[in-house]
């Protein structure tokens, strides 16, 4: 009865809004919706491939690592457990790692002379946050065309789609669709949310996504995989991608181990307590 | 019900302190002699839900504290490195930002099991209020937390919420001014935000207590809303009801540890992974989930102090509910009527809160272009958040109030333990056998 009511008067407000027909289209931001990509680390029993992180690792390093930096990373994590370069020889202690030190002693890592004050730039180490590739903003900005490059520390978190949206983007690098003017400096592709009706001709269709101000990054052989991993575009980004999703979360493979133990002793103690529960009832009409 | 104890001290150390501080009498009173209505079904054990929220929100937020830093600069930093660095921080940050949601959604099965059952009618009005004010500072408790991430979410929405202050005529700026510490949201805000989200759960935890105190003086309402009338209907609380409680809880537990473990972030808002930049506004600002009908109601008007005024007046409404509601009886078992205006209500609830997560101009139908009715499309979530507003203020003042003049409910059974009419089967079968009195 109620329900029909609400019909009536919508139907009566149609009616009268009527001649105000107008079917405008509403410019609004849009993208892609991220490509399905399969990751090990999905669902609740998922973990990371090492040796997938550990390719990630070395394009973070030797590609994005030049204009990204990742504040929240230290190269001791990396040896942590859940890391891609674990050893349980140096479980205790991470910075014990060999392996991470040799990392952190390729890169500079820019520091104060105790003694005397100057500044000078010495060889990593283990404890020590991932080098910024920028003393600070306005160099970042100065070197990329006035566009910040984005910490990439939670990366893989901070955008809807999380590591599928990384490999998208790294790979969704597309020509411009005829009619549409690109400004200097800017990349179209159509994973990035934008709004691009202001930068087509006139009564073409709008396609979606946005600019970036990024250039398409990785190409075939860019990075030499060590394990003999073909380099290929999709290889890089996917494993790149794997890499940022370890480094947003990496406690991520310990919340499962222990959300697995935790899963068993909570529905065993609901059945203990259910049996419990029907039995001091057994005698209550209720 | 609290007038005759029956403790008994059981040794001479029980009897020198009940004499001095009948502190064990009161226990036993209170949570294992207590007389109970033997028909409660599990949608009242979130009482005892949100206790345990309660203290774990406490307990969790404690140990958070002692590692957050509420400094612009630092705090986004801070959260991550508990999470990273600190021993089980992953955990402990998991529970309580997961744990805000629980105490959320046990809060609202709670407060919608006690309208279906009446529970806020006479004598319980201030047990209702005081579950209305706790209501209250938990949504306060919930918009500081949020902040504290100092994520873009945390400070868009912070910007947007104290804003609203600044819609009061004549006054606003200034109070904003002043709560703001300041011409904007900055670190005078974030550090005056965390020393009230440390203080307003203890708040809460007094007034809980005042709200247990009055669930015992007249005791537990029950599914069929008819007084206890004898002993026959009761049980004492304890083991009856800790283990039902005690079973709930843990069945609530296993949903918890679901996010905690396996979806961590999926009540949450990605974008609040970016720290806060004014300068930076994200493209759609929305609140936690358990806030969405309200911020709907908010932004269905276009007049911004109207919709602060309506956004308060639906929290302000559930105050005065107990002098709306005119019907005499409580559950709506026996109200076959009211009970279907009641979950209109509750989908209503439901549909605000998909219109507070949906841009206004969003439109509810893809692909039906619709028509303009006065300021926006009439298939756009704006026009929808209106209709929704609109029943739900109508549900309290319109139809709450009418239909327990008008309607004619069943007849309830005699007491709680008459076993055949108290039967949920039995009263459909009495709904069927007299069709001439639905209303």
């Amino acid at each position: 009865m109620l329900r029909k009511g609400f019909a009536l008067a919508a139907l009566g407000l149609a009616l009268l809004a009527g001649p105000l027909f107008a079917g405008q289209a509403l410019a609004a931001t849009t993208e892609a919706e991220p490509k399905d990509v399969h990751w090990s680390f999905e669902g609740p029993l998922g973990k990371f491939d090492k040796a997938q992180v550990q390719r990630g690792y070395k394009v973070y390093r030797e590609v994005c690592s030049s204009c990204h930096s990742m504040n929240l990373m230290y190269y001791r994590n990396l040896a942590q457990k859940g890391g891609p370069f674990f050893d349980p020889k140096y479980a205790e202690n991470p910075n014990d790692s060999p392996v991470v030190k040799s990392l952190a002693h390729d890169i500079q890592i820019k520091d104060i002379d105790s003694d005397t004050g100057d500044a000078i730039s010495r060889p990593g180490m283990p404890s020590d946050r991932f080098a910024n590739p920028f003393p600070n903003e306005p160099a970042a900005r100065a070197s990329n065309g006035g566009a910040l490059p984005p910490d990439l520390s939670v990366m893989a978190k901070a955008r809807e789609g999380g590591p599928a949206y990384v490999y998208s983007i790294l790979t969704g690098y597309t020509a411009p669709p005829k009619g549409m003017t690109v400004p200097a400096g800017k990349y179209y592709n159509p994973y990035m949310p934008g709004d691009m009706s202001s930068f087509m001709a006139k009564g073409m269709k709008v396609p979606e996504g946005g600019f970036i101000s990024m250039p398409p990054p990785l190409v075939d052989g860019k990075v030499t995989f060590d394990d003999g991993t073909k380099s290929t575009l999709q290889n890089q980004a996917r494993d790149v991608a794997a890499f940022l999703a370890w480094a947003a979360d990496p406690k991520a493979e310990e919340r499962k181990t222990f959300g697995f133990g935790a899963m068993i002793y909570l529905l065993i103690f609901s059945v203990l307590l259910y049996f419990s529960y029907k039995r001091i009832w057994k005698n209550v009409a209720h | 019900m609290s007038g005759h104890s029956t403790y008994e001290p059981k040794n001479g150390f029980e009897r020198w302190l009940d004499t001095r501080l009948p502190l064990l009498r009161f226990a036993n009173d209170t949570i294992i002699t207590f007389p109970t209505p033997k028909n409660l079904n599990y949608w009242y054990t979130f009482g005892g839900i949100l206790s345990l929220m309660l203290g774990m929100q406490i307990v969790t937020g404690i140990i958070l504290a002692m590692h957050y830093v509420p400094h612009v600069d630092m705090a986004f930093n801070s959260v991550q490195r508990i999470k990273r660095d600190v021993n089980f921080g992953w955990l402990i940050q998991g529970l309580h930002a997961n744990g805000a949601s629980m105490f959320f959604l046990a809060v609202y099965i709670h407060m919608f099991r006690n309208l279906y059952y009446g529970s806020y009618k006479a004598p319980r009005e201030v047990l209702w209020i005081l579950g209305c004010v706790i209501y209250l500072l938990m949504i306060g408790t919930a918009f500081f937390g949020y902040v504290l991430p100092w994520g873009q979410m945390s400070f868009h929405g912070a910007v947007v919420i104290t804003n609203l202050i600044g819609a009061i005529p004549i006054v606003g700026h200034a109070i904003t001014t002043w709560l703001w510490g300041g011409f904007a949201v900055d670190d005078a805000t974030l550090n005056r935000f965390f020393s009230l989200h440390y203080l307003l759960p203890f708040m809460i935890a007094g007034v809980v207590g005042l709200h247990i105190w009055a669930l015992h003086v007249p005791g537990n309402n029950n599914p069929t809303g008819v007084n206890v009338t004898s002993t026959q209907d009761t049980v004492p609380f304890h083991p009856y009801y800790t283990v039902k409680d005690g079973f709930a809880i843990s069945v609530f537990l296993i949903l918890y540890a679901v996010f905690v473990f396996y979806l961590p972030d999926a009540l949450g808002d990605a974008a609040n992974y970016i720290q806060a930049n004014p300068l930076v506004t994200p493209q759609h600002i929305v609140p936690e989930w358990y806030l969405l009908p309200f911020y709907a109601i908010l932004r269905a008007v276009p007049n911004k102090l109207a919709g602060v005024i309506l956004m308060f007046g639906a929290i302000a409404t559930l105050f005065v509910l107990p002098w709306l509601d005119t019907s005499k009886v409580r559950s709506l078992r026996y109200r076959p009527t009211m009970r279907w205006y009641y979950f209109i209500f509750f989908l209503n609830c439901i549909v605000l809160g998909f219109c507070g997560a949906h841009a206004p101009d969003d439109l509810v139908i893809p692909g039906v272009s619709g028509l303009q009715l006065g300021d926006a499309n009439i298939n756009s979530f704006v026009w929808l958040s209106r209709i929704a507003a609109a029943y739900y203020f109508a549900y309290f003042w319109v139809i709450t109030p009418l239909m327990g003049l008008t309607e004619t409910p069943l007849a309830e059974p005699e007491s709680i333990s008459t076993p055949v009419l108290s039967h949920p089967a039995a009263m459909l079968a009495g709904a069927a056998a007299s069709p001439e009195k639905r209303g």
